[in-house]
């Protein structure tokens, strides 16, 4: 965090548009301009230089943002920690103010979780069948208009989401939620909830499924297409039909890709706040814990969000970096097997 | 099992373009017919069309009649899927399924035609295997992925993948194009192994290919890029590079084309 260290080397590459797209196109009319051989060939190895010294000061300012980011949230949440009377990770009261405050984050890690693993659940079929006939079932006079429908949702912003999930959605499905309550209650995870249904984690995770289907279509599309027209022949010749085909060799290449893109689609739930803070009904303090996904709640992004108005002492606002750095974690978690799993792909198809 | 082919003024056309035209031809069954001709004169157009796989490039269609033993392949009402079933299909680059095992590469075909039976499936692949002569190279290792062997094994595993399912032709374009020539001749062995029970159609650039492993064989020719391409002349193998009739065959076939 100190000045020094970072000041240098933020201000250099940290905005490598312009002064570095200016260096490149200061050294671009040598190669094809005038000028003698040996002049040439030092700029470009001069472009080069430029091009790798640039690239390697972005990449080192990413990896430094991240990890200044990572000092800071634990810096600033230790503290709060260190007085916190309650236990961190069972915990479910929230109570930062006073000499002896008492939180913990069971309660927002569980309605982050399910809320997001419901999102997935919902999205990722949805996705993958919708860009399974985007690729494989389509005419071409429809495939490209109605992806980019798809792609337009992603540019809808959460507050709209928020809205509409709250005023149609959540309207719209109670009968539903009654449905599943009133036949599957004997499921914790069913079982009735303390709020109105236009306000539960079941309404949130549909919404989150829709912010998080274009992503998941977009990067399923993607891999499905890339399948190589001879695995998919090898399949047809033997006498697949179209599903078979697929089956066969559409999904067992797009495999790897569709999990990656559940993974980064998960990160995105799971860090979503506006529109579950404006959704999801918290709920009073001392409430009896609930599996429900017809309960209230908080995740850990609305649950920091909502608590702005305390962030008045560092003792205060420690506690909600605490929390913060919990979804910081597990987000990198997330992203980290995607990771893995794109990194084994690659491997796989080399 | 093996049946006779019998095409009749076949045109073909990618969208407004006639690639291949008028071509009429006989393939007797348990034979061998070798395809040839400069690149580019409809070779593989042709091929794909005897079991209606052209129809998965967009715009392509056909005129003119294609009979398996009297039953046109183009009749209304027959479906494409039940034609590649029975007429099966070897492709220039080795494509087994690369997520299968070898075992599950050899019995896909029947798998989708619903055999379950594992005892059954157990059998086929031995034989499918032994009639691709691959056996004695993959029997250790069925449960391998198929795309960790070397291209000439990946090819006869698509072999033994399309002989798996009892086809009545066998269609290959260019088998032995990606092999090296050990890899070439072993392929060839098998062709002639298998003409015993199937009708084989192979595409060929390698004119002693075609002089080794074919009983008859046609030349495709085209009058000039962007013509359609035409069906010169066919007949006995021996006698289109012995004795062919016409000068443009001649040409062809000892190199001194174009
Ligand atoms: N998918 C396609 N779409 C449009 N035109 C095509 C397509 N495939 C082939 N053609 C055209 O049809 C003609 C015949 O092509 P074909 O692939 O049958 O030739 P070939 O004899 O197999 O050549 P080669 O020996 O190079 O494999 C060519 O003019 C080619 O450009
Ligand atoms: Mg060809």
């Amino acid at each position: 965090m100190s000045p020094p260290t970072s000041g240098p080397a933020v201000a250099g590459p940290s905005f490598p548009g312009d002064p570095v797209t200016g260096e490149l196109a200061s050294s671009a009319p040598g190669p094809f301009g005038p000028g003698a051989e040996g002049g040439r060939r030092g700029q470009g190895r001069l472009g080069d230089r430029l091009f790798g010294g640039a690239a390697l000061g972005s990449g080192l300012t990413v990896v430094l943002l991240v990890t200044l980011i990572g000092v800071f949230l634990v810096s600033q949440a230790l503290p709060a920690l260190a007085r916190n009377q309650a236990n961190f990770f069972t915990s479910t009261e929230w109570v930062v103010s006073g000499d002896s405050p008492r939180f913990g984050i069971a309660r927002l890690l569980w309605v982050t979780v399910l809320s997001s693993l419901m999102a997935l659940a919902i999205a990722v079929p949805l996705g993958m069948a919708v860009a399974l006939f985007l690729t494989q079932y389509a005419p071409r006079w429809l495939a490209r208009p109605a992806a980019g429908a798809v792609d337009l949702l992603a540019a809808v912003p959460s507050i709209v989401f928020g809205l509409w999930g709250l005023r149609v959605l959540g309207p719209l499905t109670g009968g539903t939620q009654d449905f599943l309550r009133d036949h599957l209650g004997f499921i914790p995870l069913f079982s009735a909830g303390s709020v109105s249904s236009t306000t539960t984690i079941f309404l949130a995770g549909i919404v989150l499924a829709i912010m998080i289907l274009p992503i998941i279509t977009a990067l399923s599309r993607d891999v499905f297409n890339q399948t190589p027209t001879t695995h998919k022949e090898a399949a047809l010749a033997l006498g697949a039909t179209r599903w078979e085909m697929i089956r066969t060799a559409v999904l067992p290449f797009g495999k790897p890709g569709v999990i990656s893109a559940s993974m980064l689609g998960l990160g995105r739930a799971l860090g979503e706040t506006v529109a579950v803070m404006m959704l999801v009904s918290s709920l009073p303090a001392g409430s009896a814990w609930s599996w429900s996904l017809f309960g209230g709640g908080e995740t850990f992004a609305s649950k920091i969000a909502l608590g702005a108005g305390e962030f008045d002492t560092p003792e205060k606002t420690g506690a909600y970096i605490a929390a913060g750095l919990v979804l910081f974690v597990l987000t990198f978690i997330v992203n980290a097997i995607a990771r893995v799993v794109i990194e084994r792909r690659k491997a796989f198809t080399e | 099992m093996a049946k006779r082919i019998d095409i009749s003024d076949l045109s073909i056309y990618y969208g407004a373009f006639k690639a291949v035209e008028d071509v009429t031809m006989s393939v007797p069954p348990r034979s061998v017919t070798a395809f040839i001709g400069p690149s580019g004169c409809g070779k593989s157009t042709v091929l794909r069309t005897l079991n209606r796989m052209h129809e998965v490039i967009p715009g392509a269609r056909v005129e003119g009649k294609v009979l398996l033993d009297g039953q046109d392949l183009y009749g209304s009402g027959v479906d494409p899927v039940a034609v590649r079933r029975t007429i099966g299909m070897v492709f220039q680059r080795p494509n087994p399924f690369p997520t299968m095992t070898i075992r599950d590469n050899v019995v896909a075909g029947l798998r989708l035609n619903g055999v379950r039976d594992k005892k059954r499936l157990d059998e086929i692949t031995e034989q499918s295997l032994r009639g691709a002569n691959l056996w004695n190279e993959v029997k250790d290792r069925l449960d391998k992925p198929g795309a960790g062997l070397s291209g000439g094994q990946q090819q006869r595993l698509c072999i033994a993948r399309a002989i798996a399912v009892s086809p009545e032709v066998l269609l290959m374009d260019e088998p032995c194009s990606a092999l090296d020539p050990i890899s070439t001749l072993a392929i060839e062995d098998l062709i002639n192994d298998l003409k015993t029970r199937f009708t084989i159609v192979i595409v060929t650039h390698n004119m002693q290919q075609a002089a080794r492993v074919s009983d008859q064989t046609a030349f495709f020719n085209l009058a000039a890029t962007g013509k359609p391409g035409k069906l010169v002349e066919m007949d006995s193998t021996s006698t289109i590079f012995n004795n062919p009739s016409l000068k443009a065959t001649e040409d062809y076939i000892s190199g001194r084309f174009g």
